[in-house]
Order: structure tokens, then C-alpha cells, then sequence
């Protein structure tokens, strides 16, 4: 049987450095679900160290967290994988291996706080997370599918960091799961700025940087189970699962 | 003013299409956002940017640019350099950064 799901599928964490501070994964669950959303997805840049202790705090709430990334290409394209299992991990590595180098600068680019499911400091994420990687946005979509997971482009009506802004145009070979709408988009808006486009699926979510963000923008999700298979057969609007947003 | 003018002033590798060594240079465009040049950059400019992705070359092929200089030594990979073989669109490297390509181009415009 199919049920709704209210989805969020771009949240960071306090582990991004342009994220404000209260953003741990604890407090990210207890809004999302005082918010009555039922599926998010934790999605830092170039890094998913706050994404397990984000699945261990939900577990006591009736909600679904996805593991997932923005992944930034060579383009400075923003990508998001979204998983539901640990293979975020396996994308992890190759994005760290391609990242690059550098250490992160806090007074100029923020704190890279890695914490636990009590909101525990376990530490800081030294990289140069704000940075890009090496991988072109094509690869990066191939991996993220190699390993499993959704891939989707964020933000596309964004004049910065998203496929369109960076490319142009989206190359026919590059086979998105969803492009993403940002808070500030309609569907009406969307309908006549991206026409072009109209043969992908369109999802929205609020790419929240602080707390009062979440949930600015959703998804409602048609599925049977909030699960990565069951969100790609929605993108792809089979057996009656579906993805609207308004 | 055309390309044959600018290649060694701009220590400029040409990467494709010597044919077009004659096309006329109405000026240059630098930008690194797709979306940017495909709204503001005009015929017979040169395109000069460190993208490098394929579809600089459909980019360029649109606006009906000169030439695309893909500067600071990067190089396009072979998918885009036979795309841009197909489309007779004019690719150059240089080692040079923008700052210093735009920087002679613009003396050289200006002459």
C-alpha cells in the first residue's frame, strides 16, 4: 500500500562551514519531526562524518534519515548523493581522495564540527570542505549510481554552484535521478523557467543552513517504504509512486 | 584583428581547427559560468576560461565565438577536443592565467 511521506531531502549539519552552529544532527531529528516531515536526508558538503550519529538520534522518532552528500565537481557543480545505507561511506573515501588539498580556514569559512547523537563534540573535520573536488559532475553521477544512490542536481534555479549555472545547459548523457528546486522556486515558476527540462523529475527541498530552515521546502513522496529503491521509482513515476511539491 | 595575430603573444597551443586561423576577433569574454557567457558574450569574441567540461564547445558553437583559450595549462579531454573538431570550434591552451591572457588580449584588441 502506498503512503505519503513528506521528504527534505537537502539538510546540513553543523559539519558544513557556512552552517550555523546549532545544526546537529539531534536537534536537526527533533525539529524535522516537530515539523511532521517523515523522510530527510543529511546532506553536508564533501563529507557524511555527521550522518550516522544523525541515524542514531532518529531512531526514537518516527523518522526516516537518508545518508546522504553534496558533492562539489570540478565544474563547481553541487551534486547530491543520497543513500540509504553505508555505502556513503565507500563515496566518502573518493570524495576525500579527491578533494582539494588544503585546511580548512574557520574565521574565514566556519567550523567543521563533527558530533555524536548526543550532541557530543567528537571533533573537527580539517579538510577544505567548502572546496571543490577534481572529479568532473559526469563521473561523480557515475559513481554515485555505481554505488547505489540517487543522484541529484542541486539547486538548479540557483544562479551559483548548480549544473545550469556552471554548464550551461544539461548535457544529454548526464542522467540526474531528480534536479532540485530551491525554496524560493514554484512549481508554476518552474514550469516556464525550465521547460527544457521538463523530461526529469523536479523535486524541492530547503538546502537548510540553520534550524528555522527546515522543512521551508518539501517533497511529498507516494511510496510503499521510505527507501532509496522506493524514491527512485518515484522519480521514475512507476507503479504508482510519485513525487509533488508545490 | 584574428586569431593568427594572438598566438604568440598569448603563448597559445592550438588544440583544434588551425583552419579558422583567419576568423575575425570582435573582442573577448572571460567567465567561468556557462550560463554567464551564454547570456553575455558576443559573435566573434574569444572565450577565454579554465572550464574544460564538453559543453564549452556547444557554448561556442551557439554564440558563434571566435575561439575558446582554456588557460593556466589545463587541457580539454579528447571527447571535447573531437566535439569541438565536429563543430569547427577554434580550442587554444595556454599556460598563461586569465589575468595575464585577458590582459595581452585586451592590449593586443586595443592596438
Amino acid at each position: 500500500m502506498l503512503k505519503q511521506y513528506k521528504a527534505d531531502l537537502h539538510i546540513h549539519t553543523c559539519l558544513s562551514p557556512c552552517a550555523e552552529l546549532d545544526m546537529t544532527p539531534a536537534s536537526i531529528i527533533e525539529t524535522a519531526s516537530q515539523k511532521g516531515l517523515d523522510i530527510i536526508a543529511i546532506t553536508d558538503h564533501n563529507s557524511a562524518e555527521n550522518v550516522q550519529a544523525a541515524r542514531k538520534s532518529a531512531a526514537q522518532f518516527n523518522l526516516t534519515v537518508l545518508a546522504g552528500m553534496e558533492v562539489a565537481s570540478s565544474e563547481e557543480a553541487h551534486i547530491l548523493g543520497i543513500f540509504d545505507d553505508d555505502r556513503i561511506l565507500d563515496l566518502q573515501e573518493i570524495v576525500y581522495k579527491n578533494l582539494l588539498p588544503g585546511t580548512n580556514d574557520v574565521s574565514r569559512f566556519g567550523e567543521q564540527v563533527i558530533v555524536n547523537e548526543q550532541d557530543e563534540v567528537l571533533g573537527m573535520n580539517n579538510r577544505m570542505l567548502i572546496a571543490a573536488t577534481d572529479l568532473p559532475a559526469q563521473t561523480i553521477i557515475e559513481t554515485i549510481h555505481d554505488l547505489g544512490g540517487l543522484a541529484i542536481a542541486s539547486h538548479i534555479d540557483r544562479g551559483a554552484f548548480s549544473i545550469l549555472s556552471q554548464l550551461g545547459f544539461i548535457p544529454d548523457q548526464m542522467n540526474f535521478d531528480a534536479l532540485e528546486m530551491s525554496p524560493n522556486m514554484t512549481r508554476e515558476k518552474a514550469e516556464s523557467l525550465f521547460k527544457d527540462y521538463s523530461s526529469y523529475t523536479w523535486i524541492a527541498s530547503s538546502d537548510a543552513h540553520y534550524p528555522a530552515d527546515i522543512a521551508k521546502k518539501i517533497s511529498n513522496f507516494s511510496l510503499q517504504a521510505p527507501s532509496i529503491t522506493e524514491i527512485r521509482m518515484a522519480m521514475k513515476n512507476k507503479d504508482g509512486r510519485k513525487v509533488e511539491w508545490e | 584583428m584574428n586569431l593568427q595575430d594572438l598566438i604568440k603573444d598569448l603563448s597559445l597551443e592550438i588544440v583544434t581547427c588551425e583552419e579558422s586561423m583567419n576568423n575575425e576577433v570582435t573582442g573577448a569574454y572571460v567567465s567561468d559560468l556557462l550560463s554567464d557567457v551564454m547570456a553575455n558574450s558576443n559573435v566573434g569574441n574569444i572565450w577565454i576560461t579554465l572550464q574544460t567540461h564538453l559543453n564549452i564547445i556547444a557554448v561556442a558553437d551557439m554564440k558563434g565565438l571566435a575561439g575558446i583559450i582554456i588557460v593556466g595549462n589545463r587541457k580539454p579531454a579528447e571527447d571535447v577536443i573531437e566535439k569541438a573538431r565536429a563543430e569547427k570550434v577554434t580550442v587554444m591552451t595556454t599556460p598563461l592565467p586569465a589575468f595575464e591572457a585577458a590582459g595581452k588580449l585586451y592590449q593586443l584588441l586595443d592596438r
